[in-house]
């Protein structure tokens, strides 16, 4: 076996991989809030409790409905971003000329509600997912096992994640929502309906978080408070990278992932904290974030 | 040349100051009564609640500083209060005053980082930085991780009062309450507290009138900082135990929401928020369980929503009067 720093390769590159899979997760969960704070200048706290329920929508859909996985990965976003949608319709569109603090109060509170109605109907223990059949199994790529389900949840995850970089980046459409971002009056004028493009915005963020949910049933167990704290490690990492930089975003999730998977072999005792640590000695030499432009 | 409109601003302070003694004076005549109608251990737990409210208070109310991880300090005093009263059988005094120094510590710690960001990233930063103590409470080996610390004991306070009496104990929380109560309202009403106003209002103005900002929005963390461990210490002392949950950031939404619902930026609003967000845990809990999450939550909305001044701020505005 190779040693690598008297560590063995395989215990090295099994954390690598797990950190690249909760990279994944960052990136995808603080791409949304990115995408949400661009637009709505509100920090979406209800972001964990809707990743939650993209996992319950796919736990849901297969134990009652039957449809499986692949399904489930298009169904339960559309679903739960559909629920976004209403959200931003009868509550936070109210807030629009208000302190963004009442957003983030706001949404803290549904995600209690959320939690707790879940709590409800399924208890605190998780339920297990199964891993698609086609996905089952692994490969032996000499230096490490890969099992191909989280080769899989890499790959769409940086698909997904580009993707929405190039859609607001390089499109049209990502020009517009640039453009309403920096100047919301300017863009109405032009005649693009402002408000509509905001509601569907916010139901995007949401749909990205639902689809992480569904990515992340198979590998966590699918349980009401999953989301709760994973959503306060994303804030940290959406204050690291700064949310001016939809690219800043995918970076910091994936890099801070694999940060941590590499501290859980090298100092385990650390893990948990190696996040928030990384934040304060951001804040202390760049306030502004890693990415992001002094507000 | 506006100096017309002084007699009526002077007038509005004079009804202030009554509304505000009789509130005041009415309050304390309930404390003194509210032993003997109601379960003390009660009564207790909600000051307790409400004096980390009001110090909550002072920073989302008075300089719009909102922090999202209060718990930090409210938690590790009541740690540090519990193992030094139960491990180092230090008296009740002490065990709270070393509680409330470190809450200043940590306050000053966990200030200086995060107010070098603003507005949202000040709540999510401060929330970050409690869910890292949180995982530290829940790792280090003095703070007895699940179990927590205890059959903490109350001791004599000054070697004199035996506070394991229901009574003399809930004397000593009430003094000490009401105390930390009166000084904050001191606080807000000096010079000091002007400014942290101005802040709240316009910081760039303030900035430009030649005041150091950032000094005085970390003087005010530590303060509320400071006050949040007192509370915790009495805490630990009250229920003479110390556990995760008073570290957990379910903690510090809890004392977010007594705030919103008592009224922001009110004098009495934390404190009426406090009485009836434990009183629902309390009493609710056992009738409703789960429910508890989602009616918590449903009370954010409805606050955010059609009721931004809280209770006791619709009540001041409907009698035109300060609360």
């Amino acid at each position: 076996m190779l040693d690598i720093f008297g560590i063995p390769s395989q215990a090295l590159f099994g954390q690598l991989l797990l950190g690249l899979i909760n990279g994944s997760f960052y990136a995808l969960l603080s791409l949304g809030l990115a995408v949400i704070f661009g637009m709505l200048n509100i920090i979406n706290f209800t972001h964990g409790a809707q990743y939650m329920m993209g996992a319950f929508a796919a736990y849901l859909l297969l134990q009652y409905v039957g449809l499986n996985y692949w399904i489930a990965l298009v169904v339960a976003p559309i679903l739960i971003g559909a629920t976004g949608i209403l959200i931003e319709r009868l509550f936070l569109s109210h807030l629009r000329k208000l302190d963004p603090l009442y957003g983030l109060l706001l949404t803290f509170g549904l995600a209690l509600v959320i939690e707790g109605l879940f709590r409800n109907y399924y208890g605190s223990s998780g339920m297990p997912y199964q891993v698609p059949e086609s996905l089952q199994g692994g490969r032996n790529l000499g230096f490490m096992f890969l099992p191909n389900y989280r080769a899989w949840v890499i790959v769409f995850s940086l698909v997904v994640c580009f993707a929405t970089w190039f859609v607001i980046e390089r499109t049209r459409l990502g020009s517009y929502l640039r453009a309403a971002t920096e100047n919301p009056t300017l863009v109405r004028a032009f005649g693009i309906n402002v408000p509509r493009m905001v509601t569907l915005t916010y139901g995007f963020g949401v749909a990205l978080a639902a689809l992480a949910g569904v990515m992340a049933a198979p590998i966590y167990n699918v349980s009401p408070q999953m989301g709760s704290d994973l959503i306060i490690v994303v804030f940290a990492v959406v204050v690291i990278g700064g949310m001016g930089s939809i690219m800043g975003a995918i970076v910091t999730g994936f890099a801070l992932g694999i940060v941590e998977g590499l501290t859980k072999v090298f100092f385990p005792e650390a893990s948990s904290t190696v996040i928030f640590v990384i934040m304060v000695i951001v804040l202390l030499i760049r306030p502004a974030g890693l990415f992001g432009r002094s507000a | 040349m506006e100096r017309a409109a002084d007699p009526p601003l002077l007038k509005v302070h004079r009804d202030t100051a009554w509304s505000l003694s009789a509130a005041f004076v009415a309050m304390v005549a309930l404390f003194a009564v509210a032993p003997f109608v109601v379960y003390p251990v009660f009564v207790m737990n909600a000051l307790c609640f409400a004096l980390f409210a009001c110090a909550f208070n002072l920073l989302i109310g008075y300089v719009g500083l909102i922090s999202f991880g209060h718990a930090l300090f409210f938690g590790w005093a009541s740690y540090l209060s519990a193992y030094t009263a139960k491990r180092w059988g230090a008296p009740p005094e002490l065990a709270v005053l070393i509680g409330t120094t470190s809450a200043a510590v940590l306050g000053l710690v966990a200030g200086g980082i995060a107010i070098r960001r603003q507005g949202i990233y000040f709540a999510m930063i401060t929330l970050a930085l409690a869910q890292m103590m949180y995982f530290f409470a829940l790792r280090a080996p003095f703070t007895g991780g699940e179990d927590g610390i205890q059959a903490v004991p109350r001791g004599r306070l000054f070697g004199r009062f035996d506070l394991s009496d229901e009574l003399t104990m809930y004397a000593f929380v009430l003094v000490v309450v009401l105390a930390g109560f009166l000084f904050i309202y001191r606080i807000i009403n000096s010079p000091f507290g002007e400014v942290l106003k101005a802040i709240r209002e316009n910081e760039q103005r303030a900035i430009s009138l030649g005041y150091k900002t950032d000094r005085y929005k970390l003087v005010a963390f530590v303060l509320s900082a400071t006050l949040a461990g007192l509370a915790g210490s009495l805490k630990a002392l009250v229920f003479q135990l110390a556990s995760l949950t008073d570290v957990h950031w379910t903690m510090s939404g809890d004392v977010v929401l007594m705030t919103l619902l008592g009224g922001l930026g009110t004098v009495f609003g934390p404190l009426v928020g406090a009485f009836l967000v434990v009183a629902m845990q309390n009493y609710l809990a056992p009738v409703v369980g789960q429910w508890v999450l989602v009616i918590q939550g449903a009370i954010f909305v409805v606050c955010v929503l059609v009721f931004r001044r809280g209770i006791v701020g619709e009540l001041a505005k409907c009698l035109r009067v300060r609360l």
